[in-house]
């Protein structure tokens, strides 16, 4: 099976998931996120990269932050940035998914950047995209359904990498909502690709995918035995929603058991840091005590996102 | 018309025959094996050098969207007997609706037609179908299709009032509540690629209770379409008991597991789900074993409802015209002898219908299957009669190809 996000020479050609990507490729986006990171930093933030080129954001599912920083980036890099927010538009009227990458297809669209509420659906796109001779044109998943979402991954890559200065010496742990986090799948590959010798997973069997140890992960339903001398400490989101089914009993239930609190986040390293792929709910998942205080790294997170999704806007198109 | 078949390999698994001789036809029946009887002059002679001449295959579940294209289908791919599910549009669940289906193929006249009625009205689980007036209308048993009971209760009156009668009911087990949401076989590809899960249990559960229910009512029960191992331990656990329960398995299901969803591969989305190598080897050892038959759970599918991410796209696969090849491909794979693959698809669905067809017995219908078992062909849309191009074997290349098929000592395809 061939993997479709690499092209003929090894080449980065699409992203749609960190998973099967080599350690070289993260490596490299990584370092060129990192050049750019000083684009930001000036006066005129714009390198002309991608001039002429359009990057249409094809956003099937509801996002503001992801699609704001997508654009941002496709603007330092001198791209024209279309933004289609395909719930209001042509789905509604019956036009599949195919026939509108058609006719963004026809418009000379260079890049397209997907969110999706259907996993594989990136896929779905590239495979076309390669069915009708379009090999100019690249796809990069802004996250679908459950399956991934290959930037944040890269992005929270990055700041560990800012802050930890490496991948092989740390202990990380990913709490919460794993089982309907894309965040969580895009990160465990990362960071199992990266070489982290210990990647660890805590939240209640609900919310915990089957068979994630196959994934190289260690799980633990214990909080703080999980976060036991952990150098980074991944929260996720959890979704009013889980809490209508029977997944959990209530957000309070939630937050007394796996909830980030500074008592918590004092069985960790005393220098761990804390992230958060946002928006957060302060007091479901993070105590505002922790969301604020100085091991939380979350707004820079979201600084590094936008040189990160240049980097991987930059890579793609040039391959 | 008088037919003799020469030359060929005649295996008949049903009666233990499988020699190179001759099949003789006359009045529509089989007339003799090896020898011509008394008097019998052919007026067609067909040589089979080179094939096996078998019983026409009968396939429990094909579901014909468009009748004349998929009967045309049928017989393309050997197939004398078509069992078609209820989950047509509307489903169906009135005599008159079997009536002009029963008719339609006749009309037709390909494959024989043998209609499952809906065992409750429009599927909907609550309420009886007229299953007296269905089965005077044709109807060989009842059925939900896949479509799960939700109300245990209903299932149970359902099958009180079926063994009133004598009439089997088939069901394909799935809990409802376990199945709803899932997409895909709860397991680790499921986990990697962010797949809402379907759990084994989702089967087994369903298992327990209808084979209970079985139990305390006597009906005759036919589960169709088992997928994992734990299920088909249950069923064979009810067969040693001695309950009247069999079952089936999709060919599909003998010969591709979770992984072959690959990235995200719509051809790999089936209902119930693929699961696991090692469900597939038990299923697998079923089959062999003879506890299930193989069906081909034909599902025409249009190009536009596959071009979808895979958990919108639609679950199943054309079947028709592979369900010989690919079984074959399975007992070269599995180490099971011809006669005894072929018996999955002939003489064993018989068995499940109470039907003396599946064999070659003097006195038999003739449906017969001639098909050269050397033969390669390219599976491509342009190579199939069926609406339904979809298929997980799409490029690439099968061994099997059906020469003649006789329904009742009528040719109906020649290739």
């Amino acid at each position: 099976m061939n993997n479709p996000q690499l092209n003929t020479n090894g080449e980065l050609t699409h992203l749609m998931s960190i998973e099967g990507l080599p350690q070289a490729i993260i490596t490299q986006i990584l370092d060129t996120a990192a050049s750019f990171m000083e684009v930001s930093a000036r006066d005129v933030k714009k390198v002309p990269l991608l001039r002429g080129k359009s990057v249409f954001n094809l956003f099937f599912e509801n996002s503001t932050r992801t699609r704001t920083t997508f654009e941002i980036a496709a603007k330092r890099l001198s791209a024209d940035v279309i933004n289609l927010d395909i719930n209001k538009s042509s789905a509604s009227k019956g036009e599949t998914l195919l026939d509108t990458i058609d006719n963004l297809c026809a418009m000379h669209a260079n890049l397209f950047v997907v969110r999706h509420a259907s996993s594989g659906a990136p896929y779905l796109i590239a495979e076309h995209l390669q069915r009708i001779g379009r090999d100019d044109v690249h796809v990069v998943n802004a996250g679908d359904g459950r399956h991934a979402h290959p930037t944040q991954g890269l992005l929270d890559m990055y700041t560990i990498r800012h802050y930890k200065k490496g991948f092989t010496q740390l202990r990380v742990a990913i709490v919460g909502d794993i089982l309907h986090s894309r965040v969580a799948r895009s990160d465990i590959h990362a960071l199992t690709t990266l070489g982290v010798p210990e990647v660890r997973a805590i939240g209640p069997e609900t919310l915990l995918p089957k068979h994630l140890d196959k994934l190289g992960v260690h799980v633990f339903h214990d909080m703080d035995e999980g976060l036991k001398d952990c150098d980074v400490i991944i929260m996720l989101r959890l979704q009013n929603e889980r809490m209508t089914g029977a997944l959990l009993p209530s957000a309070g239930e939630y937050f007394r058991h796996y909830g980030l609190t500074p008592q918590k986040l004092a069985l960790a390293k005393a220098d761990a840091i804390v992230m958060h792929p946002g928006p957060m709910n302060r007091g479901v998942e993070i105590h505002s005590a922790v969301a604020d205080g100085p091991q939380a790294v979350i707004l820079p997170q979201v600084t590094f996102g936008i040189a990160v999704r240049m980097a991987v806007m930059s890579i793609v198109a040039g391959n | 018309m008088n037919i003799e078949i020469k030359n060929g390999r005649v295996i008949d698994p049903k009666n233990g025959v499988d020699r190179n001789t001759s099949l003789f036809i006359a009045d529509g029946k089989i007339a003799a094996l090896d020898d011509a009887p008394a008097g019998f002059v052919a007026e067609q002679i067909i040589d089979a050098t080179g094939c096996v001449v078998c019983p026409g295959l009968i396939d429990l579940g094909a579901r014909l969207n468009s009748i004349e294209a998929e009967l045309a289908a049928a017989v393309a791919g050997g197939v004398t007997s078509v069992v078609v599910p209820p989950d047509a549009d509307p489903p169906l669940d009135e005599p008159e609706l079997a009536d002009r289906l029963v008719h339609r193929a006749k009309e037709i006249a390909k494959a024989r037609v043998l209609p499952l009625g809906a065992l409750t009205l429009g599927l909907k689980g609550e309420r009886l179908a007229e299953l007296a007036g269905l089965k005077k209308a044709g109807c060989v048993a009842f059925s939900q299709a896949n479509v799960p009971m939700i109300d245990t209760e209903a299932l149970l009156r359902a099958m009180e009032y079926a063994a009133t009668f004598g009439f089997a009911v088939w069901l394909q087990p799935q809990d409802y509540w376990l199945s709803r949401n899932g997409i895909a076989h709860e397991g680790e590809v499921a986990s990697r690629l962010g797949l809402a899960g379907i759990p084994v249990a989702a089967e087994s559960i369903a298992i327990a209770t209808i084979v209970q229910l079985v139990r305390e009512t006597g009906c005759r029960v036919h589960l169709t379409r088992l997928s994992s191992a734990d299920g088909v331990a249950l069923v064979k656990a009810a067969s040693d008991e001695g309950l009247p329960v069999t079952c089936d398995i999709g060919v599909h299901h003998l010969l591709l597991t979770d992984n072959d969803i690959g990235y995200f591969n719509p051809h790999a989305r089936f209902s119930p789900p693929l699961r696991t190598e090692s469900d597939r080897q038990a299923l697998s050892t079923a089959a062999a074993s003879g506890l299930a038959a193989i069906c081909s759970d034909h599902t025409p599918v249009g190009a536009d409802e596959k071009l979808l991410p895979f958990g919108e796209a639609k679950a199943g696969a054309t079947g028709l015209e592979v369900l010989l090849p690919l079984t074959l491909k399975w007992a070269e794979a599995a180490g099971v002898a011809l006669p005894a693959a072929l018996a999955r698809i002939t003489s064993a669905p018989a068995e499940v219908l109470g039907l003396q067809r599946g064999q070659l017995a003097v006195g038999a219908a003739a449906d017969v299957c001639v098909f050269d078992p050397a033969a390669i062909w390219q599976l491509t849309p342009e190579a199939l009669k069926s609406r339904g191009k979809n298929s997980p074997w799409t490029g690439y290349l099968l061994n099997g190809k059906v020469r003649k098929t006789l329904v009742g000592g009528r040719a109906v395809y020649t290739g």
